[in-house]
């Protein structure tokens, strides 16, 4: 059985295509056979993030039209066998291609793939529309600030409305020194205020920066960040792992130091 | 609240929260503020048949309350009516 996972947020720069490309790896070294669909067309993205950017020949607005065959589309990464990705079209807009279409294309995908996941555009517009329409689970990618967790909560209110039947949340690019100091949300005030199941946490980290220069996604490597989007994946399999500990660890010399910064 | 949280300020974390608290109570309940001003308006008309009420102090909102249910919070409908008089005490005993 293949699941269709949508990685979404409303807000844009929030991480949803690092995350897409990350997971969709980590599923891929898991041994699960893995395909990303960039839905985000005209603006695509998840072909340099994932470093496959000089191997599209043909995207998801000719598989639907009818140019090509979805092999011909498909490009296989070369470093995971498992895993394929769907690139997105450039030099077209959203409305190029209608819900039912994806639904179509998706249903073709399930044969051949254990996990299909969609990473959707920025809005709530057609783009999302599109993106969510065959899917069977969504993964909402925050940030801790006021603005990504409110339309957070908009994009929650719609995936329940269109009957996404499962929905759980990532909470992205924690500073754990500003949580520490009490200058930026935790993860407990995020999942209070949006009241859905938590899958994950991830560290503001410098590696991610340094990934998506490279084409190369970190998750499994030995970095905060890595071993979160690792355990992410796991979750998804239906694994209990137990949530990384993120909080700073300060040597007796820091501590005494904010002893006296207190004071 | 323990006797440190009295004096601890509060810090810009517990703002963004209790902001996007509110905002979200408003959002969720796709309530615009027009519409807010008919209910408002029908509630002033249907209590003077009975009451006579004070429209200027009268208070509506929609806030967050604990569902009696396990639903957890729910929206709930929030309303102040001040009474003038009880114009008509036949008719609401």
């Amino acid at each position: 059985m293949s699941e269709v996972i949508v990685i979404t947020s409303g807000k844009g720069g929030v991480g949803k295509t690092t995350t897409t490309a990350n997971v969709g790896t980590g599923l891929a070294q898991l041994d699960k056979k893995v395909v990303l669909i960039d839905t985000d067309i005209g603006l695509r993205n998840l072909d340099v993030v994932m470093g496959l950017e000089n191997r599209i020949v043909y995207n998801l607005v000719d598989v639907v039209e009818g140019n090509c065959r979805m092999k011909q589309a498909l490009i296989k990464d070369k470093r995971y066998p498992n895993l394929s990705l769907l690139p997105s079209a450039q030099t077209r807009d959203k409305s190029a291609v209608s819900p039912e279409q994806m639904v179509k294309l998706i249903d073709e995908l399930r044969e051949d793939f254990d996990y299909i996941l969609l990473d959707c555009p920025a809005g709530i517009e057609q783009g999302f529309k599109n993106a969510i329409a065959g899917a069977d689970r969504a993964l909402v990618v925050t940030t801790p600030e006021v603005s990504a967790i409110r339309d957070a909560d908009r994009i929650i209110g719609l995936l329940g409305a269109n009957e996404v039947k499962r929905t759980e949340l990532i909470v992205n690019r924690l500073r754990m020194d500003m949580v520490k100091r009490g200058d930026m949300m935790n993860i407990n005030d995020v999942t209070d205020i949006l009241a859905i199941d938590l899958i994950g946490a991830i560290p503001d980290d410098e590696q991610i920066v340094i990934s998506t220069n490279q084409g190369e996604p970190l998750v499994g490597s030995d970095c905060l960040a890595g071993k979160a989007f690792a355990n992410i994946c796991h979750r998804i399999l239906g694994e209990e792992v137990p949530f990384l500990d993120l909080e700073i660890k300060s040597s007796v010399w820091g501590k005494l130091k904010e002893i006296f910064k207190k004071n | 609240m323990g006797l440190m949280d009295f004096f601890k300020k509060k810090t810009s974390g517990d703002i963004a929260k209790d902001r996007l608290k509110l905002v979200l109570v408003s959002d969720r309940a796709n309530c615009s503020p027009d519409i807010m001003e008919m209910i408002k308006n029908d509630i002033i008309q249907v209590i003077s048949k009975y009451m006579e009420i004070d429209a200027e102090g009268l208070d509506i909102q929609i806030t967050q309350t604990e569902s009696e249910g396990n639903n957890g919070n729910v929206p709930a409908l929030y309303a102040n009516i001040p009474i003038k008089d009880m114009k008509h005490p036949s008719t609401c005993k």
